[in-house]
């Protein structure tokens, strides 16, 4: 397993070798909670609590809508702190469109690059042509064509937008129900009707016809965005997220160390509502939500990616 | 033969992991799947799988749950367990790299994400006394099992360690058979599922 050597069929095309090593990671990470943490005892909390992967990141969501400024990057030592100090996978963000800090990313060898809504953009039309790297990414969607988009363009893991430092999970569960619906409605269609499907979805035709037969994405669909509490966890499981990210929700909470563990267990359980019960048992207070409807349009970090 | 197999109904621990790669090729092979979350959900099981994941997740969850000594139990009934990377560390006797508890059920030393990061991840093959030809094995920042023990049985190599090793009702893989297309490290598998059920169900038989 020479890293420099390129392996499988090379560029990283969908069935070639190194796209199953990157979709085989995020199906390592199914039934988990991956947890935002911004230094390397956060990163701890997060891995004693039953995280399945860390975010490491500068400022955690609800503290970049409030302290603004541009977004980027977080800083290598950090990175590197966390990724010495935990064994489980280490994700780390890059702003939409800025490849230079992705290949930056790989060069440091995280396991997985977020490109990310939350992150200020780098770029306004495009996004990262994802096959060219060897680390997974995982990209943000509002809907099924947007998951579309950033899969043909390589990412291995789709997660809904919601809307993050928010607390409040409504954007994440319109996402997941759009994404899960728009799907459904795909396998209902007969086959003359997915090209003009496809031209209104904005999403390549070969991906359409491919969800029409499967009812499902190529890469593993999880949830972020929001998410505060374990029922929160539970819901966006129960809507059809296989998996659960949680960013501000914890660190941002009264008792991160009991939070984390209870979304874990509420992430697991999600069917059981007595497990759910039990989780909650105990729990201090949850962040301060924001009501996404009074936000102004500037504010919003979803409607970012194109 | 087939009949038989269509019988078992083998367990998947899904806490956390790649447990419905694990199911859909049970199910492909004609067994019967059911996801394991409680030590209830064990019951009547031939076989447990152990997917890939976390292994430090895993057994978190295997302890706070009861599933830890009821999963022992099962083995030590001689029921068959597969465990696949975070599996095969949870079945390790010892576990290095960090050093990490475990379930121990395996006389065998395994180092944790031996390989590297992800970046180091692969798709490779090697040799297998199961078939002729070499095994397809997909790494995702697998271990490596550094010392097999005397009854650790060497199924499969990978750059002259031990990828695949059974011992009597177990089996352990550092690889992913799950994530590829070839059947026949799942299939033989449920044939010792199969072998080990009929035998305690004879047993059981013959005791009373």
């Amino acid at each position: 397993m020479d890293v420099k050597k390129p392996n499988g069929h090379g560029n990283g095309n969908k069935g070639s070798n190194e796209w199953r090593v990157k979709v085989g990671l995020a199906e390592m990470l199914k039934g988990g909670v991956i947890m935002d943490v911004t230094n390397a005892e956060q990163a701890k909390i997060a891995e004693n609590a039953g995280a399945c992967a860390v975010m490491a990141l500068e400022r955690v969501p609800s503290d970049i809508r409030k302290e603004g400024g541009v977004a980027r990057m977080a800083s290598i030592k950090v990175i590197r702190e966390i990724m010495n100090t935990v064994t489980i996978p280490v994700m780390a963000k890059v702003r939409i469109g800025h490849f230079a800090e992705a290949e930056v990313l790989q060069a440091l060898e995280v396991d997985f690059i977020d490109e990310s809504e939350v992150l200020t953009p780098a770029d306004e039309e495009n996004h990262i042509w994802k096959h060219d790297y060897r680390v997974p990414f995982v990209c943000g969607a509002r809907n099924l064509g947007e998951a579309l988009r950033r899969i043909a363009e390589g990412a291995a893991m789709i997660r809904t937008k919601g809307e993050a430092g928010s607390g409040n999970v409504v954007e994440a569960v319109r996402h997941m129900r759009a994404i899960m619906s728009q799907m459904k409605k795909l396998t209902t269609m007969r086959e003359d009707e997915l090209m003009h499907e496809a031209k209104e979805m904005g999403a390549p035709l070969e991906l359409v016809r491919q969800i029409a037969k499967t009812g499902k994405l190529p890469v593993p669909n999880f949830s972020a965005g929001g998410i505060a509490t374990p029922a929160d966890a539970a819901l966006v499981r129960r809507l059809g997220a296989e998996a659960v990210f949680v960013g501000s929700g914890i660190f941002k909470s009264s008792d991160p160390e009991a939070r984390a563990k209870a979304v874990v267990k509420a992430t697991t359980h999600f069917e059981e509502p007595k497990a759910v019960l039990e989780a909650h048992e105990e729990l201090g207070e949850a962040m301060r939500g924001l009501d996404v409807r009074q936000l102004e349009e500037k504010d919003l970090l979803a409607t970012r990616g194109w | 033969m087939v009949v038989e197999v269509v019988a078992l109904k083998i367990g998947i621990l899904a806490v956390q992991g790649d447990f419905e790669a694990h199911a859909a090729m049970l199910q492909q092979l004609g067994a019967q799947t059911t996801e394991v979350r409680t030590p209830a959900d064990l019951e009547g099981c031939a076989g447990l799988i152990l997917p890939g994941g976390e292994s430090t997740t895993q057994l978190k969850f295997l302890k706070e749950e009861g599933l830890a000594d009821k999963i022992v139990k099962f083995a030590e009934r001689g029921g068959a367990i597969f465990g696949t990377c975070a599996g095969a560390i949870l079945l390790a006797k010892d576990v290095q790299h960090p050093k990490q508890d475990s379930l121990k059920l395996m006389d065998m030393t395994v180092i944790r994400n031996a390989y590297g990061r992800q970046i180091a991840s692969d798709v490779v093959s090697g040799p297998t006394s199961l078939k002729k030809e070499p095994l397809e094995m997909v790494f995702i920042r697998g271990p490596v099992i550094e010392r097999a023990g005397p009854d650790v049985k060497v199924l499969a190599e990978y750059a002259g360690k031990p990828a695949l090793v059974q011992r009597e009702n177990l089996m352990a893989a550092t690889f992913h058979p799950e994530l590829t297309d070839d059947t026949t490290v799942h299939e033989y598998f449920l044939s010792l599922a199969n072998s080990r059920a009929k035998q305690r169900a004879n047993g059981v038989k013959s005791s009373k």
